[in-house]
């Protein structure tokens, strides 16, 4: 099933949860919902399971609005963040929740119920814990409960609020390489939401960016990371170096850097940042161009990359990152000055007045 | 945790995952109602019955002496009874929180042991061990000592009945509050009183003054207990309760009921009290709000 | 030997056990353990055929049934009228709900003795509803329906008060949980909500029933006290004891305590279950 989002507003008293979002997600799709607290990206999964009104916009399922069908009635599997399992039922008991509250019509007979729920737990691989009570659950364990419970109605979109925030960091990593498995066999209609950006880039097949209720970029893992629409996005997805300055007659001036920008061909002079991640500098001791130069400050060994702080000529910190290759020809020493050659700088203009 | 909490505000569930408004409008009615006919009703009989023939004829029933005689006994019966057990719970408090031992749910068992006894037998069995043909009786009348039938009794009784509501409210306040904060004070270098007047204390102040509270209003309002111990003597050994039985039993319906008044004016108070320490209690400690107190007056 | 001359295993950086410890034992024995021990030792004087013989006497037992009988239609009432203020309480909001709140406790504040005569006026033939049940042949007061309403009336907060923070405690989600699943409102409420509040539930019915068990003073004054008709076990005790028969009076106050003692038994059993099922 495809979900579409037409320009939903949701306010909770005076805070604006979500300002005109619109966005959609195809058949077959794993779409992360990216973005810090706050940011509005739960309440629009939960706007999309039924579990909470927008105050204005619609949520189309294959095209038909879904306002008037009822949480139960949508199709939608929604897995919570802290599970929500029935705690007072086995686990067996909490997967086949869903087939035994059916309308007697609709109900399988209890030998399907069992065959089913069975099929199920293979799936989540937990078939031997049947009898359990979720207490008797490690993390991990209950977030496949929850999942395989939320798989037994067979929705056609599964939701997932913040699906591996409680775990450790070692379940996470298990339980994403096995969601992304179970995906690719499924083929599930699945949106989920984060705001761990490793676990949106690798999990998903599309990542929506989100910030204060608004959408800040929409597109591939690979689009967010290589070309980021906002500052928002580029702060949001790593560390990353802010150069303060203009654009003027196509040429961006910051500090001592000038760098071509086509983009703003006019006279006036508008306040601009150029943005930089730590791996996209490189350090050198000649000056070959820009005359960005700093004095090395701290210099830490991170396993396969060697982490620079400098402190620019208005003591403002620098990160650089080198691989250990380059490091072994430079050996910059703390106290040294280096000059600084950005590989890449992305150069955002300021909203005129702002 | 914070993470979801601050994503998404709290809000009034969406109306399709409450009940209907009809369901939510009848459950509310019933529910009114019913607290209507058993609590509105009687509060508001009382008063009306106390007044019902004029201030002047209530302010005589309650300014009688032998009302006065019963309303100091209650009195003094309360202020031998809330201290000492105010002085226990805090004893019993500190040793089953602050230190492990073998037996330690055995004790607290024990503490909660007169919650589950009639207020007539506990009148009992004093006048089985002090009365005239109880176990200490006899040592009792040879050293001119009158308990039972006496003040002694009715102090004895009432401390009885209200004894376990300072220590229930008390442990689950310092059990939550740990040790970790009077180690502190020790390492660095307070002594044992000063500890705890300068760190426990104050941590379960609030606790201290809810069971206070609830001790003090089972010790005045306790009747089975004191009714059989107390003999019943006019102006010697009538508590308020039991002056109102009095009066009610020699149809002085308007002054039992004046006298009445006064005991609940009392209870009104203690729920005001209650109210305002348990929301104190709940800004205190979210987690640790006392479990509701499950005894009443007998 | 005893668990005060035990030393703590732990936690001894603190001082004062021993102090402690010394007291409260000091004070329990003095105060509850000692005069309590008296209705066995006191029982144990008697043969077993006068012990028997006592508390198997007709009027005895006709007072055990009524006793039981309507303990246990007033926790009933208490858990059905009880689950419903809880919930209203907690889930819905209307003007003076907090004031309501408070109110709930009353019978815990208020002197049965009150109570009792409160009642009595205004269920007696004259009284407030009396006259108007008295028409149609109803009398409340002075029969085992005024019994009834006494102990409805002061076991009305423990169903309440026991039920309150389960249900605060429900995690919406759960809920919702539910309710994604396809389960009617219906369907949320008797397979979801329900069986987590059962123990807490139980538990204060259990707490209800064995208040009201004991109860004297609210149920004296509106029960007429006609001996094999409305002479509830309390105040049998009580006329052994004015009548000089401790004997009498020892044996039937062994049979309350020991039904208090599997009430406090069952309930602790209750409370253990209910913390059982709610951890997570």
């Amino acid at each position: 099933m495809s979900i579409e989002v037409k320009g939903l507003r949701k306010r909770f008293g005076g805070f604006q949860a979500l300002d005109d979002v619109s966005f959609s997600v195809g058949q077959g799709e794993l779409l992360a919902l990216l973005g810090p607290s706050g940011s509005g990206k739960t309440t629009l999964l939960r706007i999309i399971a039924g579990l909470e009104h927008a105050d204005a916009g619609t949520v189309l399922f294959d095209g038909h609005d879904a306002a008037a069908r009822h949480p139960r009635e949508r199709g939608v599997g929604f897995v919570f963040q802290h599970y929500a399992l029935f705690r007072h039922m086995t686990v067996f008991e909490n997967v086949a929740f869903g087939l035994r509250v059916r309308p007697r019509a609709e109900r399988p007979v209890e030998s399907e119920i069992r065959r089913k729920v069975n099929e199920l737990l293979g799936l989540v691989q937990l078939d031997y814990l049947g009898s359990r009570y979720p207490s008797q659950l490690s993390g991990g364990q209950r977030q496949r409960v929850a999942l395989a419970r939320a798989l037994a109605v067979e929705p056609k979109v599964l939701l997932l609020d913040e699906p591996f925030g409680a775990l450790d960091a070692r379940v996470r990593q298990e339980l994403r390489r096995w969601l992304r498995r179970l995906h690719a066999e499924i083929h599930l209609t699945s949106v989920f939401v984060t705001h761990d950006q490793e676990e949106a880039l690798e999990l998903a097949n599309r990542v929506v960016v989100m910030n204060e209720g608004r959408i800040e970029q929409d597109g591939t893992p690979d689009d967010v990371v290589e070309h980021p629409a906002t500052p928002f996005v580029l702060n949001f997805l790593g560390q990353v170096n802010i150069f303060h300055g203009r654009v003027q007659d196509g040429t961006a001036w910051l500090g001592p850097l000038a760098l071509e920008y086509p983009e703003h061909p006019h006279t006036e002079a508008r306040t601009a940042a150029g943005y930089s991640r730590p791996h996209e500098l490189d350090i050198s001791r000649s000056d070959d161009g820009g005359g960005l130069w700093g004095t090395v400050s701290d210099v830490r060994m991170a396993g396969a990359v060697v982490k620079f702080e400098l402190l620019d000529d208005q003591r403002s910190p620098i990160q650089v990152e080198l691989g250990r290759e380059q490091y072994a020809q430079i050996r910059a020493i703390i106290g040294e000055s280096v000059y600084v050659k950005p590989r890449r700088v992305r150069v955002f203009m300021q909203e005129p007045g702002g | 945790m914070s993470v979801h909490s601050t994503d998404r505000r709290p809000s009034q569930p969406v109306r399709h995952l409450s009940e209907p408004p009809v369901v939510r409008w009848g459950l509310t009615a019933v529910a009114l109602a019913f607290l209507a006919l058993f609590l509105l009703l009687p509060l508001v009989t009382v008063f009306l019955e106390a007044f019902g023939h004029g201030v002047r004829a209530y302010l005589a029933a309650v300014a009688e002496p032998e009302a006065l005689a019963a309303l100091r006994l209650t009195l003094l019966a309360a202020a031998i009874a809330v201290p000492a057990n105010l002085v226990f719970g805090v004893c019993a408090g500190w040793a089953i929180t602050k230190f492990e031992f073998p037996g330690r749910n055995v004790l607290t068992t024990l503490i909660d042991l007169p919650f589950a006894v009639s207020p007539v037998i506990a009148g009992m069995v004093f006048v089985l061990l002090f009365g005239r043909q109880g176990f200490l009786g006899p040592w009792a009348a040879e050293h001119g000592v009158r308990i039972v039938f006496a003040v002694p009794g009715i102090v004895l009784a009432t401390i009885f009945v209200s004894f376990p509501f300072v220590a229930r409210e008390i442990i689950p306040v310092m059990e939550a509050a740990g040790t970790q904060e009077e180690e502190a004070a020790r390492v660095l270098g307070a002594g044992g009183f000063q500890t705890f007047f300068r760190v426990t204390l104050p941590n379960i102040k609030w606790g201290l003054l809810y069971g206070g509270i609830l001790s003090n209003a089972r010790a005045m309002g306790e009747f089975g207990a004191v009714s059989v111990v107390s003999g019943k003597i006019r102006g010697l050994t009538n508590t308020l309760p039991l002056h109102v039985e009095i009066l009610y039993n020699e149809y002085a319906f308007q002054a039992a009921f004046a006298v009445a008044s006064l005991l609940t004016f009392l209870a009104l108070v203690t729920l005001v009290v209650k109210t305002v320490v348990e929301r104190r209690l709940g800004v205190a400690s979210e987690e640790t709000r006392p479990e509701a107190a499950v005894a009443g007056t007998g | 030997m005893s668990t005060a001359a035990a030393s703590p295993s732990r936690r001894s950086l603190l001082p004062g056990f021993r102090l402690t410890m010394g007291f409260t034992l000091l004070y329990l024995c003095l105060i509850v353990i000692i005069p309590l021990m008296t209705l066995p030792v006191r029982s144990a004087t008697m043969t077993w055929e006068a012990l028997w013989g006592t508390v198997s006497d007709p009027r005895v037992v006709a007072s055990y049934r009524l006793t039981i009988g309507a303990s246990l239609v007033a926790a009933s009432v208490n858990a059905v009228f009880g689950l419903i203020a809880a919930w209203v309480l907690v889930r819905y909001s209307f003007p003076g709900r907090r004031l309501v709140d408070s109110l709930v406790d009353l019978p815990f504040a208020l002197p049965t003795a009150v109570a009792g005569i409160t009642l009595t006026a205004i269920y007696a033939p004259n009284g407030w509803i009396g006259r108007f049940l008295e028409p149609y042949g109803i009398q409340v007061a002075f029969t085992r329906v005024g019994i009834t309403l006494a102990l409805i009336f002061i076991g009305l907060p423990f169903v309440v008060r026991t039920l309150q923070p389960v249900i605060e405690d429900l995690d919406v989600e759960v809920e919702e949980a539910a309710t994604s699943l396809g389960a009617t409102r219906f369907g949320v409420l008797t397979k979801v909500i329900l069986p987590y509040l059962y123990p807490a539930w139980l538990t204060g019915f259990a707490l209800a029933f064995a208040r009201a068990i004991g109860e004297y003073g609210s149920v004296v004054f509106i029960a007429g006290n006609m001996p094999m008709r409305t002479e509830i076990t309390p105040l049998l005790i009580i006329t052994k004891l004015e009548q000089f028969d401790y004997a009498g009076a020892t044996a039937i106050a062994l049979v309350m305590l020991l039904m208090s003692f599997f009430l406090l038994l069952a309930i602790n059993v209750l409370q253990g279950w209910t913390t059982r099922r709610l951890a997570n």
